[in-house]
């Protein structure tokens, strides 16, 4: 730390600092019955100490540098990820966001009741400044935290959207050399293009000669998705099978025409089952109720 | 003249993929609330996903404003689809049935038009794009189609 930048941190800041380094045990031991941190360490009682100890050395390196009110301040960067993990691992058990603050903001009640005990008279002013940088700083301790919790969330929902991209998108095989993919829900550009790479991969894993997409579970067909299926189609034909689409719905298919899309070089049937019919028959495969004996 | 009741005016912003399946959503709700058939519905979303996703592509994002109408006893829905991104030079040819400067199929715009039972589109090189369409709940006779 340079002098010159040391001398412009407010007496009242360096104050905190010295507090914090001097009361870390105390505090670190008030803190890890807290639910936020006893709960996340579960191991050991000591593990939690520890813990508390990290976050009260990083209070104390941000009052250091007086930017009590930063939650950029460099002395965060060492807490945060600790944070992150405690503030996801309550999220984990269905706390919400809100929650989680409130838990960050428990903290410093046994820590004001530490610092007051420092000063003889709690009324000076060298007591109520203290105070007020404490408060300060623990808000932005609960800033800091409330972000990681929700970069986290950002984060989760990124994961669970690609997960769910492939998890909608399963490759069925219906019969030797026919597969089929449901589509459910927006066939957006990211999703198609897992729809067409997990389809022509299984086109060679199964040796698939007929291909059927089934966009009964797809609202809306626009130009863009009529563009996608086209494309498929398109695909799977270079991999030598065959492509039925199958549950356009009434609506669907006056809307298409209106639209203006041909999907005429496009083999279609009305359901699942039409369309799985006609790759059976055109594989000579031969499907009938078997005559009752009695 | 349709009677607009501000009140029920709601504005969606277009902004990423995921706003346009909000728009689609949006449109579907208040189709249905209207008492608007499936086919009708249909082609309105339809209509409203193609021209969000101009407004997102080539106006570089913007907003559709979403207004029920009353009508002589007919209900209709009024979209609007504003961007202020370079404004279209040539409306007759972004018109045309084919005609892309994408990699589209060139039917947003025309097969919009056919979709909808009223279209505008009030555009200049510059200054943004606004496309106003209506779709009236009831199978009115097809009212007059305006290009400007
Ligand atoms: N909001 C807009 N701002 C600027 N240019 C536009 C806008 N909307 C359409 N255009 C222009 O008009 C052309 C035709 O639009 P249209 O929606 O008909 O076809 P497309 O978007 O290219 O392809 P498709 O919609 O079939 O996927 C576009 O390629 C673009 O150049
Ligand atoms: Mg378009």
């Amino acid at each position: 730390m340079q002098l010159s930048e040391q001398e412009t941190v407010a007496s009242s800041a360096r104050a905190l600092t010295g507090f914090l380094t001097r009361r870390r045990e105390q505090i670190a031991q008030r803190w890890a019955d807290v639910p936020l941190f006893r709960s996340v360490f579960t191991v050991s009682r000591d593990e939690a100490v520890e813990a508390c100890k990290s976050v009260v050395d990083a209070l104390a390196v941000v009052a250091s540098t007086g930017r009590l009110e930063d939650i950029e301040a460099p002395g965060f960067d060492t807490v945060r990820e600790q944070l992150g993990s405690m503030s996801g691992s309550r999220s984990r058990i269905g706390l919400s966001p809100a929650r989680i603050a409130e838990e960050v903001a428990a903290l410093r009640p046994s820590v004001a009741e530490l610092l007051r005990a420092e000063f003889p008279d709690p009324a000076a002013t060298e007591a109520t400044e203290g105070l007020l940088d404490l408060t300060i700083l623990m808000g932005t301790l609960r800033l800091v935290t409330m972000q990681t919790a929700l970069s986290a969330g950002e984060e989760l929902i990124a994961r669970q959207r690609q997960q769910l991209h492939e998890v909608a998108t399963p490759v069925i095989n219906l019969w030797e050399g026919i597969v089929a993919v449901p589509l459910i829900g927006t066939l957006d550009s990211a999703r198609s293009q897992v729809v067409m790479e997990s389809l022509l991969q299984s086109i060679v894993t199964q040796r698939a000669r007929y291909v059927i997409l089934d966009i009964t579970g797809v609202p809306t067909v626009d130009s863009l998705v009529a563009q996608h299926l086209m494309k498929t189609v398109a695909a799977a034909r270079l991999m030598g099978a065959d492509c039925v689409v199958s549950g356009i719905r009434p609506a669907t298919a006056q809307t298409i025409v209106q639209l203006g899309i041909d999907l005429g070089s496009v083999l279609t049937r009305a359901s699942l089952a039409d369309a799985l019919a006609y790759a059976l028959r055109h594989q000579d495969i031969d499907v009938s109720a078997r005559a009752s004996l009695r | 003249m349709a009677a607009r009741d501000p009140a029920m005016t709601i504005r969606v912003p277009i902004r990423s993929d995921a706003d346009l399946s909000w728009v689609r959503q949006q449109v579907r709700r208040r189709a249905a609330e209207l008492a608007f058939g499936l086919v009708q519905q249909t082609k309105l979303v339809t209509a409203a996903s193609e021209l969000a996703r101009n407004t997102l592509v080539y106006g570089g994002g913007g907003h559709m404003e979403i207004t029920s109408l009353g009508h002589g006893g007919t209900d209709g829905l009024c979209l609007s689809f504003v961007d202020d991104g370079p404004g279209i030079r040539d409306v007759r040819l972004a018109m045309t049935d084919g005609y892309t400067t994408g990699d589209g199929l060139g039917l947003g715009l025309s097969g919009a038009r056919r979709l909808v039972d009223e279209f505008t589109i009030d555009t200049e090189p510059g200054r943004g794009t606004a496309v106003t369409v209506i779709t009236w709940a009831a199978d009115l006779p097809v009212a007059e189609r305006a290009v400007r």
